[in-house]
Formats: C-alpha cells, sequence, structure tokens
C-alpha cells in the first residue's frame, strides 16, 4: 500500500494546493518566507497550516463519517460546547489536564449520542446530527451562562499557541492525529469496513461487519475530534465564545472531506487529502487576507476555487479527459 | 463460418431492408474488447433474440444500439441511414426505445402520468388531465390492459408495469424496441400477457430485439436469434433452422449437461449430523420447524415467493433472529442472533437480491471476495493487500471469475460474475454450512451451469447446504432432500423418490389455491 506513495500524492488535490499557494505567492510576495524567532517558525505558510488546524482536525473525523454515507453536522455545535466545558472547569479551578479530559469527554458523549441516532434508531445522519447541531450551541451557552469565559491556565494556552519543534501545537496535534487515524484506519481492518457499511450496509452487515458498532464509533470518533478542535480554539482566544466557537465549521470540514474526494454517497476515503482539502480552504482564506482583498471577496472567491476543484474532479471531466486522450492517440 | 445457404438467406434479409443495423461495431473499456468487430441486422416485424454467456457483450451491444455507449469501431444506421446515436432520448427520435428488465418509471405517479411524462397534452399551459386520462385508456386498450389510468403504477403487478413501459417506449418511438430480460421478475402468466403483447406490436410492423436468459422463451417467441461470445458475434440464424442444442452448444462453444428428472443424491446414506433446529420459529415470519441437516448433504428449499422460504434462510443466518426453538451444531447448543454470530458458527449465505443485500458494487473484486472473512477476522487482524490478492485470486479462479482485473469495482462484472464473487467470498471464510437463496436467478446459462456444478462440488467435498430455487429441474438435480414451504410454513419434507418435480409442485400446490406457481421450468 505504501510502495508507491509519492506517484499517490501527485493528485487533483494536491494539485489545487500547490496552485493556490503559488497564486498567493504571486499575490503576496512574502508568502514563502519562514523566519524563525524565539524558538518556533514563523510565516504565512506556517500561518495557513496553524488557522487550517481546526477544520482539518474536524475533517479527519468527518471523512470517515462521511465515507459510511453519514455527515456530522453537530461538530461546530460540539467544539463550542467542548470549549466552554474546558473555560468553565479551569475557572472553576480544576486543574488545566482535567478541562482536557472533561472537554474529550463531553465530545466522546456527543459522537456516542449521534452514533445511537444514526445507527440503533436508523434516524439519517444530516437529521440526527441537527439535533446536536442546534442543541449543541445552545448547551454550550448555559455552560457559560452566556457570557464568554475567559482564562489564563497555562495547559489550555499552550495547547491552543504554544509549540512543539517549532511547530505551532494546533499544527502539531492535527498532523499527530492525522497519521493515527491513517494508520488506525489503514492498517487494520476498520478502513475497508467503513467503506464497505459506506457502499452497501445491508451487504456489509450479511458479510459479517458488525456494522452499528462501526457507525457509533465513527460518530464517536468525530465527536472526539470535535472536541479536540474546541480545546485548541478556546485555547488559542484564552476564552470559550458559545456563540461564535466553531459557527459554520462544519461545512468547512464537509467542503475539506468533499475536496479531498470523499463521496456524500459513502466508500472510498482519504484522511490525508480530506487534511490537504483542509489546507485548500485555509490558504485560500489567508490568500485573500495577505494580498490586502477585503474580506468580502473571501466568500465569492472561495465558491469559485470549490466550484473549480469540484468541476475537475467530476465524472465530466473523466470523460472530457479520456476523450481528449483518444483523440491525441488517433492523431498520432 | 457461414455457409452458402445462410449467406443466401442474409443477403435476402439485406435486400428487404434492415431497420437497424450495426456494422462491425467495436467497443473497447481499458484493454478489455467488450464488443470486437459485431454486425447485427433487425429486421422490420421481427422479434430478434440476443443471446450470449457472461460477458458475451449482449448488454455492452444493447447500449451502444440505444446511444447510451458511443461504439469505438463501426457504424450505426437506421432505415439505410447512418446515424451517431449520442444518448438514449436523442436513439428516441430515431424510433429506439428501450424497456429495461427493472421498471424505470415512477411508481407513485399515475399509469397516465408515466405514459405521457414530459409530453403531456395540455390545456391553457396546465396539464389537460381529463384527455390524458382519456388518451392513456384508448391506449391501454391496444394493449389489452383495462384498468384505471388514474391509479398510481406502483400499486400494479410488475407485469402490468412492464407493459406500461412498453406502451411508453413504443408510443414515444415506435420503430424499434429493445426488451432487456423483461420477463425475469414476472411469474408463467404474466409471461404469457406480455408475450401476447409482444406478438401484436410485432404483426404492427415493428422490429425488437428480445434479450432473455430463458431458452423456453427463446423458442416460443422469437424468429431470429443472434449469438454472441467473449464480444464476437457467433452466428446469426432463424430459430427454424436450429436445434436447442446447436443453440446451447453455439453460447458456450461446449456441451452443459441438462439434468434428467431424478435426483441423483438421494440414495446417499445419511452422515454425520451437523446442524439440528428443534421446533426454530420467528413470530409473525416463519412457523416453527424441525429439520436436521448433515455433512455432505444439500437441503433443496422449494416454495413460492412469499412462502417463507427466504424468511427461514434469514432467520437460521441470524439476520432475523429465532425467538422460538433452538438449534445445535455437532451436537453443542448454539444461539444465532446475528449474521456475524453465524459467521463464527461457520455458517455463509448468499441473499437472493444481489445488488441490495450482496456486493460492494463501489469496493473491488478483491474486496469483495474478502470481506466476509475479514469480517469474521475481526477489526484488528487486517489482512494485508497481498494477502487479499492470493485469497482473492484463488477463490476467483475456483469459481471461474471473469474479470479484467481483481481491482476492478465489481459492479463492472456482469450479474453471473458477481454471484460467483459473492460465492468465492463465502467460500474464502471455508464455511461448515452455506445458505444459497436463489443463487441462479438472473444469471446467463453459462453461469448457472458452473453454480450448479459448484453445488455438487461443495456437497462432495462434505459441506451441508441449504439452496432456495424457484427452479424445480435445479432442486431435484442437487437436492439430497427438499423441504417445501407454503403459507410459512414447512409442510413436506422430501425425500428419495418423492424428489421429483411432479410430487414437488404437488406439494406446494396442495392448499396454495389462491397462491400462483411463480416457478419458471425451463429445460
Amino acid at each position: 500500500m505504501m510502495r508507491i506513495p509519492l506517484a499517490r500524492l501527485v493528485n487533483t488535490q494536491t494539485i489545487a494546493l500547490v496552485g493556490v499557494l503559488l497564486l498567493n505567492w504571486i499575490l503576496f510576495p512574502g508568502f514563502f518566507k519562514i523566519e524563525w524567532q524565539d524558538g518556533r517558525l514563523f510565516g504565512s505558510l506556517i500561518d495557513v497550516l496553524n488557522r487550517g488546524a481546526p477544520v482539518a482536525i474536524l475533517a479527519i473525523g468527518m471523512t470517515a463519517v462521511i465515507a459510511t454515507k453519514g455527515v456530522d453536522l453537530s461538530v461546530g455545535a460540539v467544539m463550542a460546547m467542548a470549549g466552554a466545558v474546558a473555560a468553565t472547569l479551569v475557572v472553576g479551578g480544576y486543574p488545566g489536564w482535567v478541562a482536557v479530559a472533561g472537554a474529550l469527554t463531553v465530545g466522546l458523549l456527543c459522537g456516542l449520542w449521534n452514533g445511537a441516532l444514526v445507527a440503533l434508531l436508523d434516524i439519517q445522519p444530516i437529521i440526527a446530527t441537527l439535533v446536536l447541531m442546534v442543541a449543541g450551541r445552545g448547551i454550550a451557552q448555559l455552560i457559560t451562562e452566556g457570557s464568554i469565559v475567559t482564562f489564563s491556565d497555562p495547559t489550555l494556552v499552550f495547547i491552543g499557541t504554544g509549540s512543539f519543534l517549532g511547530l505551532p501545537m494546533p499544527v502539531v496535534i492535527a498532523l499527530a492525529l492525522m497519521i493515527l487515524v491513517t494508520l488506525a484506519v489503514r492498517k487494520t481492518a476498520i478502513g475497508l469496513f467503513i467503506e464497505a457499511v459506506g457502499v452497501n450496509r445491508s451487504a456489509a452487515t450479511l458479510a459479517g461487519i458488525r456494522s452499528r458498532l462501526l457507525l457509533i464509533a465513527v460518530y464517536a470518533v468525530s465527536g472526539l475530534c470535535a472536541a479536540i478542535a474546541g480545546i485548541i480554539v478556546a485555547g488559542d482566544i484564552r476564552g470559550a465564545d458559545a456563540n461564535n466557537a466553531g459557527l459554520w465549521l462544519e461545512l468547512d470540514a464537509i467542503l475539506a472531506a468533499v475536496i479531498g474526494g470523499t463521496s456524500l454517497l459513502g466508500g472510498r476515503f482519504s484522511i490525508v487529502m480530506s487534511v490537504v482539502g483542509a489546507l485548500i480552504i485555509q490558504a485560500m482564506n489567508t490568500g485573500i487576507l495577505v494580498s490586502g482583498y477585503p474580506p468580502e471577496f473571501n466568500l465569492v472567491v472561495k465558491a469559485g476555487m470549490i466550484t473549480l476543484i469540484l468541476m475537475i474532479q467530476s465524472p465530466f471531466a473523466g470523460r472530457l479527459l479520456t476523450w481528449f486522450g483518444r483523440n491525441r492517440r488517433k492523431g498520432a | 463460418m457461414q455457409d452458402t445457404v445462410n449467406r443466401e438467406q442474409d443477403a435476402a434479409d439485406r435486400a428487404t431492408g434492415y431497420r437497424m443495423e450495426a456494422r462491425q461495431v467495436s467497443k473497447i473499456f481499458g484493454t478489455h474488447k467488450a464488443l470486437d468487430g459485431v454486425d447485427f441486422g433487425l429486421l422490420p416485424g421481427e422479434v430478434h433474440a440476443l443471446l450470449g454467456e457472461n460477458g458475451a457483450g449482449k448488454s455492452t451491444l444493447i447500449k451502444i444500439l440505444t446511444g447510451a455507449y458511443q461504439p469505438d469501431g463501426g457504424a450505426i444506421f437506421v432505415d439505410g441511414e447512418e446515424v451517431h446515436l449520442t444518448s438514449p432520448l436523442q436513439a428516441q427520435t430515431y424510433g429506439i426505445g428501450t424497456v429495461y428488465q427493472e421498471v424505470n418509471l415512477l411508481p407513485n405517479r399515475s399509469v397516465a402520468e408515466n405514459l405521457f411524462l414530459g409530453h403531456q397534452p395540455t390545456r391553457f399551459g396546465l396539464v389537460d388531465r381529463r384527455r390524458m386520462d382519456r388518451e392513456a385508456r384508448v391506449l391501454l386498450k391496444r394493449y389489452g390492459l383495462d384498468i384505471d389510468p388514474s391509479s398510481e403504477l406502483g400499486a400494479h403487478s410488475v407485469a402490468v408495469q412492464q407493459i406500461v413501459a412498453i406502451a411508453r417506449a413504443v408510443q414515444l418511438s415506435g420503430k424499434v424496441l429493445i426488451l432487456d430480460e423483461p420477463t425475469a421478475s414476472l411469474d408463467r402468466d404474466e409471461v404469457q400477457r406480455l408475450f401476447e403483447v409482444i406478438a401484436s406490436l410485432k404483426r404492427d410492423g415493428l422490429a425488437i430485439v428480445f434479450i432473455t436468459h430463458f431458452l423456453d422463451q427463446v423458442f416460443a417467441l422469437a424468429d431470429r436469434v443472434t449469438i454472441l461470445r467473449n464480444g464476437r458475434l457467433v452466428d446469426t440464424r432463424r430459430l427454424t433452422e436450429l436445434s436447442r442444442t446447436d443453440l446451447v452448444r453455439k453460447m458456450l462453444g461446449k456441451d452443459i449437461a441438462f439434468s434428467g428428472s431424478t435426483s441423483l443424491e438421494a440414495e446417499r446414506p445419511p452422515t454425520e449430523l451437523l446442524l439440528d433446529f428443534k421446533g426454530y420459529g420467528r413470530k409473525r415470519s416463519v412457523r416453527p420447524f424441525s429439520l436436521a441437516i448433515h455433512k455432505g448433504e444439500v437441503i433443496g428449499v422449494a416454495g413460492l415467493l412469499g412462502s417463507g422460504r427466504t424468511e427461514m434462510a434469514r432467520m437460521m443466518f441470524g439476520i432475523d433472529p429465532a425467538d422460538e426453538g433452538s438449534v445445535t451444531l455437532s451436537g453443542k447448543p448454539i444461539t444465532v442472533k446475528s449474521a456475524t454470530e453465524a459467521i463464527g458458527h461457520g455458517f455463509g449465505f448468499c441473499p437472493e437480491d444481489r445488488k441490495a443485500d450482496g456486493i460492494l458494487g463501489d469496493l473491488s473484486v478483491r474486496e469483495n471476495i474478502v470481506i466476509a472473512l475479514q469480517g469474521k477476522l475481526g477489526w484488528f487482524r487486517a489482512l494485508n493487500r497481498d494477502e487479499q490478492l492470493d485469497l482473492a485470486g484463488q477463490f476467483g479462479e475456483a469459481m471461474d471469475i471473469r474479470a479484467a482485473s481483481l481491482d476492478m469495482p465489481v459492479k463492472l462484472l456482469s450479474g453471473g460474475n458477481q454471484q460467483k464473487v459473492i460465492l468465492a467470498r463465502w467460500l474464502a471464510t471455508d464455511p461448515a454450512f452455506l445458505i444459497l437463496d436463489e443463487p441462479t436467478r438472473g444469471i446467463d446459462v453459462g453461469a448457472h451451469a458452473e453454480i450448479v456444478r459448484t453445488i455438487n462440488r461443495l456437497r462432495d467435498d462434505g459441506m451441508a447446504l441449504v439452496v432456495i430455487s424457484s427452479e424445480i429441474d435445479e432442486v431435484v438435480a442437487y437436492s439430497s432432500r427438499v423441504v417445501v414451504m407454503r403459507d410459512r410454513e414447512m409442510v413436506a419434507e422430501l425425500k428419495g423418490e418423492d424428489i421429483n418435480p411432479a410430487v414437488i409442485v404437488q406439494a406446494i400446490a396442495t392448499h396454495g389455491e389462491n397462491s400462483e406457481f411463480e416457478a419458471e421450468v425451463t429445460a
């Protein structure tokens, strides 16, 4: 599977990422400049990685969920809840690690809830996770009692803004998570089972796959990923903002997974490509900011780029390519 | 290899003018030649059967004739004029209509709406429902259907829906009608009804292409037959010039043995007891039954659709677990509450609906073959790629699966090959007990023979099998015992001399007055 890793990395997603980065470089010549300061790396590229980390982390969990023909709309709200729980705990005097554990537990419980609705009650994933998408943000607001809970706990602040081996902690965490989850699905049979359930749940179940357990596990992982992203975002701003933390990020996460080549109809998936998808989205955001265009452009340009990427991936483009290929062969 | 007589006949046909003709058409998928220089001529007012084994190229040719595929070589002519068909919709404008095995209409809309969808009669810009219903009624009469045009299509039988689909296709196109396995899901009376419709369309001068797996239907309905094998044209003949054996030989390039009418297996002495179901049943599904299954035994299950035969299989495999009774495996009591548990006991199950419950369409042939074994091994003991290829190669070969590559998506294989993949999937788990629900339905003659051979081989190797089939001859040929299901109850267990079609039909039919005999008796 790992025999030709380089060839496997040359595909639509990586070409698009390189394209967007080059475009950023044209708009802002200093884009690739990276400096070493105070024991860590600085630069626009590092900034893309750092800012993109929360969505990348969400996309890791989201990809597995989408591969089972599901979707998890609640991840943004779960981020807000996890941040609120962590902030409230440290403000209440608990040590940082307890806050982290508490937030992760909340994420896990949310994921289990979603998984139970989807796997045991057979509720459509989009509706099942909509429940928590709406309720979760409300719960987060109840936890923070409507205000932004600020803190200065060193553990949480380190997770949000610290660095390790020169890289920002969010990047380190996202990278570690990406490698961990990829190994967990590809070095075991879990990846194959996820794809089998996504392609045809009934057939997968009849072939002896415990599809219910698998679905619950997948949503639980998504919930955990959302909690980790929530802790990072809270640590970054040193506070829990129940109204805005993770707002609309579920959509970026879904987009990242789709750009990464996972079909919303389930089946084939790649965690790494979804992370690349998240970076494409962030590179566009950052590019527009650093090049001095008003942020209003952001949404339009983003929509345009995404349309382009999806068009390149569409079956129509595939047919067009074969057609060109054939004509060239005829001409020769 | 056409002789002179045939060539003269061919010239005569050409002189009368083909309604539609494909000359030297080829189609290549990757490196695989699905069609290789095939000629196909269709006369007005004929029913032309298209026959061939798995992967012979039937569906590729049909897709080219209907514009769904574009040929890589050759040309298509309609009434002598060359045409370039780019889509089924555009083919319709040349008068070419198609009806598929699965009815492609809207079951939740009315019959009339389905007939006229896309070109409804309008009045002041709105759909003139009354006129539409009136015209639909007239149209349906012509097809011998006296049904309410405003009724929901889905409320009617598959046969009626099939005829509505034909009426729509003829209405829209009117020159050429392509019927792709229209009888696959019909019972005998319904087939008869469909045949009457086809015969009358033929009298009206329509050119009809007819694809089926049932040789009886070919001889009953078709005027000429074109046989394809491995993407090449074998022969086009009038059916009057061709015997049944010739036809099968041309299709397969070899002879297959048709079974006799009594079982060869009935006299075999009983072997070691494997499974013993006692009072095994499920409320509102299958009434309690008792059945002992020995190693090296095939239990044939006969019964009509809805008789509880599929429910029995699903219960044995733990999908819909039993809520009463008990079962022992080699003397030890076991429970079977889920498919996973059943597989753990060494069970395997090939479901009736291959597409919905069997294949993982987007996944590769390799993954489809290893999935059950991997499921048995669990989440953490993953088979690596080499082991998977090894297994898939080994069991793919044992089942004679014809796939260009083990890494191609299984959905691209023909039905027969897909069924072999599912059998290979279970054989890879080395099961002691295999349940096959209609393993030969909707697949071609060659794959059919292959699967029957496999059943015999597995039985001789000491496996215990339960095989559900509506083909009585088939059940008779390989069963050691036959159980008959009726009204969700096991009503008979036939042994020895009793395993013959007459007794089985008798057992199915007794008290079954309101159910139809749906088995298709071939051979």
